[in-house]
């Protein structure tokens, strides 16, 4: 047997990195997924193979609720991400004519990953409440006389608070997408005679669709584990899947249904990252 | 000279995109500002308008025993956690680049998985393994919790950066004489260091605040977003902001150099 | 001379069928400008590969200097590489470049001071010493790359579409200037690119690669004038094809029908009488014949094309039978409308027997 020279670095620059993968990844996963069969006895869990989490997590109609709920929320922050981020995007791309501008719009827009994330979800509580910057600033306006309650718990506060924590992760993939489409291809549709509306709607937003999709996915899929924003300023109708999951592992003290839980939210999240790429491939392989 | 219709619908569109990016620009910061200014202000309640100049919350926060643990744990652990994903992350980031091998789409697939999996499943699968095998929680299963979540972080930067280095530079250092290990360290590493610092900068700062795997990996002891998100449950104080403030003027500093870093690469 | 570099029977397999190199030998003499000449996919790169080390045969042997060095790693190898894209160090000075081989093979500061000093002064950029990669030109860049790789001095130096990258006139000055150098440093040239006049003017021999294989190797001269096949003449040079069909052979000479015609041929090749062949003509060879003059192995037919190209004139001419060949006219220092035929003119035309190029088979579509 020949040994290239390259073999004995390789196995290790692949081998650290594989280890790590197998032992926290691999493992752990397929140990939530062997949690999920086993059996609640109060007050210990006891090694099994049967559905009945499962069964429960289907006949017991809260948890579809809560479900729901939170595919619900999860769908409008990255509907409300989108809207904000890809005119934005669009215009640091295609309008904004200085390219320092660009580069300083652009930062501003990922620079907030860098800041707590749970301080970006603790202020919105603060803004929101009923003593809170936002209703107090309306009352010394006079706009309104009394302290509104409508701003905080509730699912609008969850969706204004997930998209202000997530949208980073919406302009981003976005602005590479349209960063990568050739230019001439813009200046060949208007050659064409197509308006700049329809120049967006038929060229620009299709070939920018892999980058929209990204974005989709990965909003979608952290919203939808999240249970820090729910628990600040979701209010006692406002929890997601996490946190029933968070409830599971503390005070309900049923780790088996709770693996079942996070079982589920692993199928959902592996099916749309699936999809998403599913898609990007069709994209890259049909070329158009 | 007629004023083109064309002309005046660009400026109308202009004029339209400004006001939208300047509302932008205010969703995203004036909640820091706020943030910021209510640090400073003497009222105990967070609401419009400021009473007055104050700086007793950040003297409060001096003799926060409890705090200033907080930040030392969680000074250890993003610093831990970001040695091992730099280690980790950073062969991975080689691996994919520039070997072929079976399973290497699987392998990238799920190192890059914790980037979309909310951290609440790489929690609890991890805590799942150190009830099974009886590890206690500690403040380093929270590490190893962190570099599994933030590996994906450093692969896709470093993997990115790899991809921009022509593969030539490393196959020249080899004709030149020098042996793999050689040319990764005089050749390769010099190329992408800015990369694997920012990449070690921001897994530092997201370490830093990390609460959905640190939730259920953390044992005695806690990191400084879980001493504030328990603060929390108890309601909110200016305390809280005062400890926001510097939290956001550290991440400024942080950012600032790692946009130096990349700047000063572009300039080579 | 001494052999430097012997392939025996190179062959590397990339998938179950695909074949990059298919059973290549040859041998590459000390001091030799060798060039691999073919298009992409020919195989020539992949060969260029194995010898650099950076790719290992799937069968065969490789031997430097009388040593095998088939699996040896390139840094254990005494051969270098001037890349495609030069591959120069972005983080280190020009100085630092050239200087980073010399240290990994241990010489003293004040060796690597000189050496360094030496080959930047060979390609003229000692000035350059301080400044970055990125603050050279191209063809600035293209001369670090040499020096950096002969500095040095390898048995063998490889050169991978070293003047690809530059724009046509600094190409064609780099041609005799990395020509010159070679001569001067005595070191032993093997070169791949697809582009034949590079081939033509810098190398000593030529090897032309056609799908993993050796098509025929020899002197530019041997190639430009004796292609041993279709895919030679067609490659290098200009060459226009015609079907033909033997009529009598007689000791070295055969005749060959064409285009209601017939010329007389040097073909080295015995074929049967009634055979259907390919004739190969190159434009620069087809004299066109002042009117009444009178000369042996001639054709007739009229004008259809004119081209004008600086140089001279090429004229396309259809034969009788319908098939069309192309002949140069040089042009005189001033040109008159009485220099340029009319289309449609007779015109015969006078081809040198040995400049009749006989390949087997039917001209393909």
């Amino acid at each position: 047997m020949r040994h290239f020279y390259r073999n004995i670095p390789a196995v290790l620059v692949l081998g650290i990195p594989f280890v790590w993968v197998v032992l926290f990844m691999l493992i752990p996963y397929g140990v939530i997924a062997t949690y999920s069969f086993w059996e609640k006895k109060y007050p210990v869990f006891i090694p099994a193979f049967q559905w009945g989490n499962y069964q429960m997590l289907l006949a017991d109609p809260q948890y579809i609720k809560v479900l729901l709920r939170t595919a619900k929320i999860s769908i409008l922050v990255s509907i409300a991400s989108f809207l904000i981020a890809y005119p934005f995007a669009y215009y640091l791309v295609y309008r904004c004519r200085s390219a320092r501008v660009r580069t300083w719009l652009y930062m501003a827009v990922v620079a907030p990953l860098w800041i707590s994330y749970l301080l970006r979800a603790y202020v919105w509580k603060t803004i929101l409440g009923t003593e809170g910057v936002l209703n107090s600033f309306l009352i010394w306006t006079g706009l309104v006389d009394t302290p509104s309650p409508i701003f905080l718990y509730n699912q609008f506060s969850m969706v204004v608070t997930l998209t202000y924590i997530f949208i980073p992760f919406m302009v981003m993939p976005i602005y590479t997408a349209l960063e990568k489409i050739p230019k001439n291809l813009i200046e060949a549709s208007a050659d064409l005679g197509l308006g700049p509306w329809r120049t967006l709607m038929k060229v620009t937003l299709p070939m920018s669709l892999p980058g929209v999709v990204a974005g989709f996915t990965l909003t979608f899929c952290l919203s939808f584990g999240d249970f820090v924003a729910p628990f600040l300023v979701g209010g006692p109708d406002g929890n997601l899947i996490a946190n029933v999951i968070t409830t599971q592992f503390g005070s309900a003290l049923n780790w088996p249904l709770g693996s079942a839980l996070s079982i589920v939210m692993l199928i959902v999240v592996l099916t749309i990252i699936s999809l998403s790429d599913r898609f990007e491939r069709r994209g890259t392989a049909g070329g158009h | 000279m007629t004023a083109n219709p064309y002309q005046a619908s660009r400026y109308a569109a202009d004029a339209a995109f400004m006001t939208f990016i300047a509302a932008v620009m205010a969703f995203l910061y004036v909640p820091i500002w706020v943030l910021i200014a209510f640090s400073f202000n003497s009222s105990r309640s967070l609401s419009w308008p400021p009473t007055g100049f104050t700086l007793d919350w950040y003297a409060k926060l001096a003799t926060n025993d409890g705090l200033h643990a907080a930040i030392r744990n969680s000074f250890y652990v993003a610093t831990g956690a970001t040695i091992l994903t730099l280690l980790i992350g950073v062969p991975a980031a080689l691996a994919i680049h520039k070997f072929d091998f079976p399973g290497k789409t699987l392998f990238r697939r799920l190192i890059l998985l914790p980037i979309t999996l909310p951290g609440i499943v790489t929690g609890i699968s991890m805590l799942n393994v150190s009830k099974l095998i009886n590890v206690p929680l500690s403040l380093e299963t929270v590490i190893a919790g962190h570099a599994t979540a933030l590996i994906g972080v450093v692969v896709t930067q470093v993997y990115a950066r790899l991809q921009r280095l022509p593969g030539s530079l490393d196959e020249a250092a080899l004709d030149l004489g020098a042996g793999p290990w050689r040319s990764f360290f005089d050749i390769t590493l010099p190329n992408i260091r800015s990369a694997i610092i920012s990449a070690g900068l921001l897994s530092f700062v997201l370490s830093f605040d990390e609460i959905p795997v640190t939730y259920f990996l953390t044992g005695r002891d806690n990191t400084l977003p879980m001493y504030i998100y328990s603060t929390l449950r108890r309601g909110i104080t200016p305390e809280i902001n005062a400890v926001g403030t510097i939290i956001v003027l550290i991440s400024f500093v942080l950012i600032c150099i790692s946009v130096m870093g990349t700047k000063e690469r572009d300039q080579k | 001379m001494a052999t430097i570099i012997e392939l025996d029977h190179i062959s590397k397999q990339y998938g179950p069928d695909i074949l990059g190199v298919d059973d290549i030998s040859l041998n590459v003499e000390d001091g030799e400008f060798v060039t691999l000449l073919g298009p992409s996919g020919c195989g020539k790169s992949t060969l260029l590969r194995m010898i650099g080390g950076f790719e290992e045969p799937t069968g065969g042997c490789i031997r430097l200097a009388g040593e095998d060095v088939t699996f040896s790693p390139p840094y254990r190898r005494a051969v270098n590489m001037v890349f495609q894209d030069y591959a120069l160090f972005p983080h280190m000075t020009v100085g630092d470049n050239v200087a980073y081989g010399l240290k990994l093979m241990g010489c003293s500061p004040r060796e690597i001071d000189t050496r360094v000093f030496d080959a930047l002064h060979l390609v003229g950029l000692y000035d350059k010493l301080k400044l970055y990669p990125h603050q050279l030109s191209g063809g600035q860049r293209q001369r670090i790359a040499l020096a950096r790789a002969i500095v040095r001095r390898p048995k063998v130096l490889l050169l991978d579409e070293p003047l690809s990258a530059l724009d046509a006139k600094l190409r064609e000055q780099m041609q005799t200037e990395l020509k010159q150098l070679q001569e001067k440093v005595g070191i032993t040239f093997i070169m791949v690119t697809h582009d034949q006049t590079e081939a033509l003017v810098m190398s000593d021999r030529i090897v032309v690669m056609e799908k993993g294989r050796i098509a025929q190797e020899g002197t530019p001269q041997q190639l430009y004038d004796h292609p041993a096949s279709r895919y030679v003449a067609n490659f290098i040079g200009t060459t226009t094809f015609l079907p033909g069909v033997t009529e009598s052979i007689s000791d070295g000479t055969t005749r060959i029908a064409i285009g209601g015609g017939a010329l007389d041929a040097v073909a080295d090749i015995a074929l049967p009488v009634g055979e259907a062949v390919t004739i190969g003509l190159r434009p620069e060879k087809v004299r066109l014949l002042e009117e009444g003059e009178a000369s042996t192995n001639t054709l007739s037919g009229k004008i259809c094309e004119v081209i004008y190209y600086g140089l001279g004139l090429r004229l396309g001419i259809e034969l009788a039978g319908g098939a069309r060949l192309y002949a140069d006219k040089l042009l005189p220092d001033t040109l008159s409308r009485s220099h340029v035929p009319p289309l449609g003119q007779p015109v015969r035309l006078a081809v040198q027997p040995h400049n009749v190029f006989v390949f087997p088979g039917e001209v393909e579509a």
